[in-house]
């Protein structure tokens, strides 16, 4: 082993350290907070000033005035921002079943006498624990049941799904999904 | 599955093969030195690189000086990532103020990031600072990406050259795959990803206010911080609330791009790019599923290039191919069935046009089912290892796709480099197979296979296979192994036969629910992963140096074409034969064997 090659290996990896590891994050960061200032520091939703969210990032609602999104793993809270996280329960296990059961009964509770089937996201973890969306179908299903808490007209909470609604990358890739945060502020909005 | 499934996972397909070519082509110039546009522009970075660090360019490497180089290279990256992890505190851009990792993690993750396989048994947003991120795991992405291809294309020098002691400069190898393939692809998906809200800040992370409060049960704690127990020895909890909700930030969007370009797949947070803010969108998934598979793709065109017969690139190309694309389409069907349990719960898992249904349990409704299944698979198949759905809620079929896809030795398609010379590698047991059957000397690419290549090739399959199967053994035998399991029944024995063989493959990515955060999985992961690397590389590069010596073999009237559709099946024949059979037995007793009993 000689020394030339010890050298050359440090020295290569301290200069490759500057320019990866520096340079380009660096020069990354400085352009896109020059370009895109709002999505480069995690899409902040202000709202009279004061930050009441990311448009990316889902929270956790309840009653029935409210969407609600999918299930959240995270600890020790559901949506913890600081800790993503799945469930990472297998489809057998009774925990998974347990969860599951729990979710269907606090939908039927706040939304009695609804009798659909249940879309499956919305009794199901999300991986990241932060999933921001539902499904269409989700949405559709918690629909009346907020319109009624809120004492709105139907047709005007299906405007506002749509209105939230994303849909696919060229028709093709993704799905098109609901943005709970962003439809439960728009409701707040209305009532004013 | 549904039409839309069918047409996602085509288009995934078809736009990674229209891109591979041009791609190839491009690479292969940057290796053989031809001039270019990108070569005019960085050409003078280049010579300052070698100025700056000594190394004379046109210095020729015999295989043995090849790999100390490589082994010296790596070792000074598992250094460097280990010191910073234990020395964060006192290091700038810690805007979290995390302190120094454990020395059990910090060597579990300096190994993971320096071998390529990226294993994370840390919460990115929750342990490791913006710098370690930054100068640590940024680097080894680059580097150990680099370095498997730079070892590939040592091995296709083997081949080309002839009558000769030396196979290449690794230092100029390396240095170019990050200078002029890595870096710019990188800078151009970095942006892409911002422009989709993937975070690129240096920020402390943001807090904001929650429409609704969150309360939570939390344990109890007393005044010197242990949990309070009642009578009965429960511990006892108070309620606790959350009125806010923090926003991680950090340099994500830089760091993503290589991680997904350079199958390296290490998250920026925990959650990988199942985490919104590091894959908010269709298009980010899109962006960030097409590059595990883009360089490992274009790299069969380039070695078809540089060995002068475009057809034997296209020939294992076709091989992977034809292995991946079946498999996708299980693991989507499997995952589009849904949870069997759930059909009695009045729960709808029917795909329409208004949800993708299936079974969610760990996806991202903006990736729904096939853009969570073309994932999973490709990640395992190339060794990635970055997830955008968690594994360990898969079905049993599901779940077993990827698993099998790592076990095949990383070789559909594999790590940046890595991937392919472990084809070529099948692809020389496949030409001495055949000679078995006919009676004849093997040949490759115009140079016999002999005693040598063939012992150093099956060292290269069975060090894998007894490594997975060893440290499996060892773990499901042991408390200590056994502790980390999550699951119950033989679910739990897949997270541990999967994290093993994304150790010992370098793929890294998990059953998440297995804890591998102790000193046990972190140990003996980081022994598996190194192995797993680097006595892969030292074989290959002695193939190399032993073909490189060697005459070329004019093909006769007995020499078995290698780029014919016949060839192909044979070796994908003795992939499935070698590389998968070998797993029936263990496969029994985890994913098969839960199928069988839910």
């Amino acid at each position: 082993m000689s020394i030339k090659m010890i050298k050359n290996a440090v020295m290569s990896l301290v200069v490759l350290s500057v320019l990866t590891g520096i340079i380009y994050p660096l020069a990354i960061t400085w352009i896109s907070q020059a370009v895109f200032p709002v999505r480069a520091n995690g899409s902040i939703i202000m709202k009279e000033g004061k930050p009441v969210g990311s448009a990316l990032v889902g929270q956790q609602f309840g009653g029935p005035g409210y969407f609600w999104g999918r299930l959240s793993a995270t600890a020790p809270y559901p949506y913890n921002g600081g800790l993503s996280s799945g469930s990472n329960l297998g489809p057998n296990n009774p925990a998974l079943l347990r969860e599951v059961r729990s979710r269907i009964d606090a939908l039927q509770a706040a939304g009695p006498g609804n009798h659909y089937p249940i879309p499956v996201d919305l009794v199901t973890s999300s991986g990241s624990g932060l999933d921001p969306y539902i499904t269409p179908a989700a949405a559709l299903y918690q629909a009346g049941r907020v319109a009624r808490a809120r004492g709105l007209d139907k047709a005007k909470v299906l405007a506002l799904i749509s209105a939230n609604t994303a849909g696919r990358f060229m028709g093709i890739f993704g799905e098109p999904a609901v943005n709970v945060l962003k439809l439960n502020l728009a409701l707040d909005e209305m009532k004013k | 599955m549904s039409g839309n499934d069918v047409l996602q996972i085509a288009a995934y397909f078809a736009v990674l093969v229209l891109l591979a070519k041009p791609l190839g082509m491009f690479m292969a110039g940057v290796y053989e030195g031809r001039p270019s546009i990108l070569a005019r522009a960085l050409g003078p970075v280049e010579r300052l690189f070698y100025r700056l660090c000594g190394i004379q360019p046109e210095e020729e490497m015999s295989s043995k000086q090849y790999a100390l180089a490589v082994l010296l290279f790596s070792a000074a990256g598992v250094f460097a990532v280990y010191l910073l992890q234990r020395f964060q505190g006192s290091l700038p851009l810690d805007p979290q103020k995390f302190p120094a990792v454990a020395p059990d993690l910090s060597f579990n993750t300096a190994i993971s990031f320096a071998t390529n396989t990226n294993w994370q048994n840390y919460g990115g947003e929750s342990t490791l600072s913006y710098f370690t991120q930054m100068a640590g795991l940024t680097v080894q992405n680059f580097v150990s990406a680099a370095a498997g291809m730079a070892v590939l294309v040592a091995l296709i020098r083997g081949f080309k050259r002839h009558s000769v002691n030396t196979i290449g400069n690794f230092w100029v190898d390396m240095t170019r795959g990050v200078l002029y393939i890595l870096l710019p692809l990188s800078v151009l998906y970095s942006f892409l990803l911002v422009s989709q809200g993937v975070v690129q800040s240096f920020d402390k992370y943001k807090t904001v206010a929650l429409t609704q409060a969150v309360t939570y049960e939390t344990p109890k704690l007393d005044a010197h911080g242990n949990p309070v127990m009642d009578s009965k020895g429960n511990p006892v909890t108070e309620e606790a609330r959350a009125g806010g909700q923090q926003i991680p930030l950090g340099p994500a969007a830089s760091q993503i791009a290589i991680k997904q370009l350079g199958t390296n797949g290490g998250g920026f947070f925990n959650a990988n790019s199942a985490h919104p803010l590091e894959n908010p969108t269709p298009f980010s998934n899109f962006l960030e599923c097409l590059a595990i598979l883009l360089i490992p793709a274009a790299l069969c065109l380039t070695f078809g290039e540089m060995v002068g017969d475009r057809r034997q690139g296209w020939a294992l190309l076709i091989a992977m191919m034809l292995v991946l694309a079946p498999l996708t389409f299980l693991c989507a069907s499997a995952e589009q069935a849904g949870n069997p349990h759930f059909a009695s719960m009045g729960i709808d898992q029917a795909a329409s046009a208004l949800q993708p249904g299936g079974n969610m349990e760990g996806k991202e409704v903006r990736n729904g089912i096939a853009g969570s299944a073309v994932w999973a698979a490709w990640t395992t198949a190339a060794s990635n290892g970055s997830v955008n759905s968690m594994h360990d809620s898969y079905t049993a079929l599901g779940g077993m796709v990827p698993m099998l896809l790592m076990q095949f030795g990383e070789v559909i398609f594999g790590g940046v480099g890595s991937g392919l010379y472990g084809m070529i590698i099948f692809a020389i047991i496949t030409v001495f197979v055949a000679g078995l059957m006919v009676g004849r000397t093997p040949e490759y690419l115009g140079k016999k296979i002999e005693i040598f290549e063939m012992k150093m090739a099956a060292f290269v399959v069975l060090i894998v296979n007894a490594l997975i199967k060893i440290g499996t053994a060892i773990a499901v035998s042991t408390k200590a192994g056994t502790a980390g399991i999550s699951n119950p029944g033989p679910h739990g024995f897949s997270e541990v036969l999967y994290a093993f063989s994304s150790f010992a493959d370098n793929n890294g990515s998990a059953f998440a629910g297995l804890n591998g955060n102790t000193v046990f999985y972190n140990t003996i992961g980081g022994i598996l992963m190194f192995f797993g690397r680097f006595w892969v590389i030292i074989p290959v590069l002695a193939i190399a140096g032993s073909l490189a010596k060697k005459k070329h073999v004019p093909a006769g009237l007995g020499t078995l074409p290698t780029h014919t559709p016949l060839f192909v099946v044979f070796l994908i024949g003795v992939i499935v034969i070698v590389g998968a059979l070998a797993f029936m037995p263990s496969l029994a007793l985890g994913p098969i064997a839960e199928m069988l009993t839910h």
